[in-house]
């Protein structure tokens, strides 16, 4: 079956499994044998999958305060403008900067940043959105979202090689082995 | 030698947050049907809609009146300038915190139960928020300008002035309304990619495949998913206070009596969770009925939302003893005054009596377990507390008949119209609730696998809140 495919580019080669235990059992023996560019997929979050991958701490908390932080001062920023620069205007003989008031306009546009940067930073790394996944193309895959744990070796590790990847993965005790094509 | 006890509370064992007998397979087809199979909706769902629907037509009928003659039709002149503009407002508003609270900040708090009513309690959030705007919107008088609440260069040089909680409002609700849409789109994303996999349908399957934006479920996005939804759960926890405290502030910064108080940012805030678990049920209770979605919104979970509501209702309750207190220890003769008048000799204190009512003397009945557990009983003191946070907010606008001198004081009374929207608000909350409900999982699939015990295939519990960074 692999020998007719040999025209089509492979983009990788999936091992289905049942049960997220055996999927990161899996995935640790991959990584020994020297596999590198792995990947688990999983219809719900399971922390072990990304542990065992070694992706232990994402950047999501980092992108999100700096969006933060940015919204606050800017914040304040205009607010300190509108009202102490560009339009003064003398309400109860209060100071222009009365930056006590100028807390609650502070403090929503930081929340506001956070979430919108916390959101299009989770798009933007994960490279969403992308209609097109060369994974669709697996109709195995479908059940990645219901009840099926997969790992994926990408075409592009420098271990992979058709004949041996698949033979390596029917190791590891899957549901099945498939190619992905292009 | 001292030893060293610890001395752990009484906690009593937690029933199952799913009933029955399920796995992976039968959650997602469960719940995914609800969307994708227009035969799960039967009569109740047309009635919903229907009447919604209904309530939708009233509310542009009266809003084309409204913007043709002026708020002129309403009951409102000086000196009660607010009415039923801010009264249903802050009760909108309010009904929408329980659905942040549930869903960010018993997350935060480990409470499995919030996990199959979060969905559709952040859903209500939404929706109410839609229905909060529009009256400060409409009592703007002019809803086309109502841009220039923005600060945005304009040819008359001039600017908000962010002294005032007025100003302080537009942000709060606006970026609260902001983040409770990511918050529950971000939540939604894996499951519209379950729908995706699951409909058979053609075009479902593209629509479904458009709004999940290519999720796959791999295990890098997980784990970025997991801490950006665990940090919008921390900042939204704060959001939910900051948002209804500055509601407050609109009353508590003016120099009004009785509205000039410091209880009022915690008072509204509980009011708020208060009133918005009232709503959770009056939505849950039928919909767990006509949807057979016992297994998933279990007695348990409605019996932890009454318990809420019920220590809710205590604190608001002890807040209006407070506002007594503190106008007799005042010594401030126009606050004394006014509670007197509020409370027993005006000519609204029918008003402040249904409050006390429906607020706390009916709600009592949940201290008894077995009413608890009583749907008929729940579902109707829910709609009891709904009225009682309407009037509250009625008894605190109406304060303004009398103000401190006699020549400020005036009778209030709404008119039809001001009815008309107020049921017309109701007619867009139901509808967009019953659209929800018929293409959206209303109960996050993703989550309620986690909750899965192991042998099921799910995690016993959700990592998000317990994992590695």
């Amino acid at each position: 079956m692999s020998s007719t495919n040999n025209e089509t580019k492979v983009y990788g080669m999936l091992a289905e499994y049942d049960n997220a235990d055996a999927l990161i059992a899996g995935i640790k023996k991959a990584k020994e044998a020297g596999y590198t560019k792995l990947d688990g997929y999983s219809p719900y979050a399971v922390s072990g999958i990304a542990d065992a991958l070694g992706f232990i701490k994402s950047e999501m908390a980092t992108v999100m305060l700096c969006g933060g932080i940015c919204g606050a001062i800017c914040g304040f920023l205009m607010q300190y403008y509108t009202n102490a620069v560009d339009y003064p205007f003398n309400i109860g003989g209060k100071p222009y900067n009365s930056w006590p008031m100028f807390i609650p306009v502070t403090y929503e546009p930081g929340i506001l940043t956070t979430c919108l940067a916390g959101v299009f930073g989770l798009l933007a790394l994960c490279g969403l959105p992308k209609l097109y996944n060369p994974l669709f193309n697996v109709p195995a895959f479908e059940r990645s979202t219901i009840d099926r744990f997969f790992l994926f070796v990408q075409a592009n590790d420098e271990k992979f090689d058709l004949q041996a990847t698949r033979e390596f993965l029917l190791t590891l005790n899957p549901l099945s082995v498939a190619e992905v094509p292009e | 030698m001292a030893t060293t006890a610890t001395i752990r509370p009484h906690v009593e064992p937690q029933p199952p947050a799913i009933g029955g007998n399920h796995n992976l397979t039968t959650v997602t087809e469960t719940i995914s049907r609800l969307s994708l199979d227009p035969k799960a909706h039967g009569k109740p769902w047309m009635i919903t809609f229907g009447l919604g629907t209904l309530g939708v037509l009233l509310f542009l009928y009266t809003v084309t009146y409204l913007i043709w003659m002026g708020p002129g039709i309403w009951g409102l002149n000086i000196p009660t300038a607010w009415g039923f503009a801010i009264i249903n407002f802050v009760w909108w508003i309010g009904i929408g915190h329980a659905g942040t609270l549930i869903s960010a900040i018993l997350l935060l708090v480990h409470q499995r139960w919030r996990t199959s009513i979060n969905r559709f309690a952040e859903a209500m959030t939404i929706f109410a928020v839609m229905c909060a705007g529009i009256f400060p919107l409409l009592h703007t008088g002019r809803p086309w300008l109502a841009y220039w609440l923005y600060p945005f260069p304009n040819n008359f040089a001039m600017w908000p002035q962010f002294r005032s909680p007025l100003a302080w409002d537009v942000f709060a609700v606006s970026t609260y309304f902001t983040v409770s849409l990511v918050f529950w789109y971000v939540g939604l994303i894996p499951d519209f990619a379950t729908l995706r996999d699951v409909a058979k349908n053609k075009l479902q399957k593209r629509i479904y495949g458009a709004l999940s934006l290519g999720w796959t479920g791999s295990a890098f996005n997980w784990r970025r998913y997991e801490k950006v939804y665990l940090i919008l759960a921390g900042i939204s926890t704060p959001l939910v206070f900051s948002v209804h405290s500055i509601v407050s502030f609109d009353f508590a910064v003016s120099i009004v009596p009785l509205w000039h108080a410091t209880i009022f940012p915690p008072f509204f805030v509980i009011g708020a969770i208060y009133s918005g678990f009232a709503m959770v049920l009056v939505l849950g209770i039928p919909m767990r009925k006509w949807y057979k979605l016992e297994d998933f919104i279990t007695d348990w979970h409605l019996d932890c939302s009454a318990k809420v509501m019920l220590a809710s209702g205590m604190m608001v309750s002890f807040g209006y003893l407070c506002e007594v207190w503190f106008a007799w220890y005042s010594h401030s003769a126009v606050e004394w005054e006014s509670t007197v008048l509020r409370v027993w000799s005006g000519p609204y204190a029918w008003s402040y009596w249904a409050l006390i009512a429906c607020n706390f003397v009916i709600p009592q009945v949940l201290w008894i377990k077995k009413m608890r557990y009583n749907m008929t009983v729940l579902f109707l003191i829910s709609i009891v507390v709904l009225i009682g946070m309407w009037f509250e907010r009625y008894v605190i606008v109406i304060t303004l008949t009398r103000e401190y001198l006699p020549s400020m004081w005036a009778r209030y009374a709404p008119t039809h119209h001001d009815w008309f929207i107020y049921i017309g608000t109701f007619g867009i909350f139901f509808s967009l609730f019953a659209l929800f409900v018929r293409f959206v999982p209303v109960i996050s699939i993703t989550e309620m696998r986690e909750l899965l015990p192991k042998h099921a295939g799910g995690q016993d519990g959700h990592a998000i809140a317990e994992g590695p960074p």
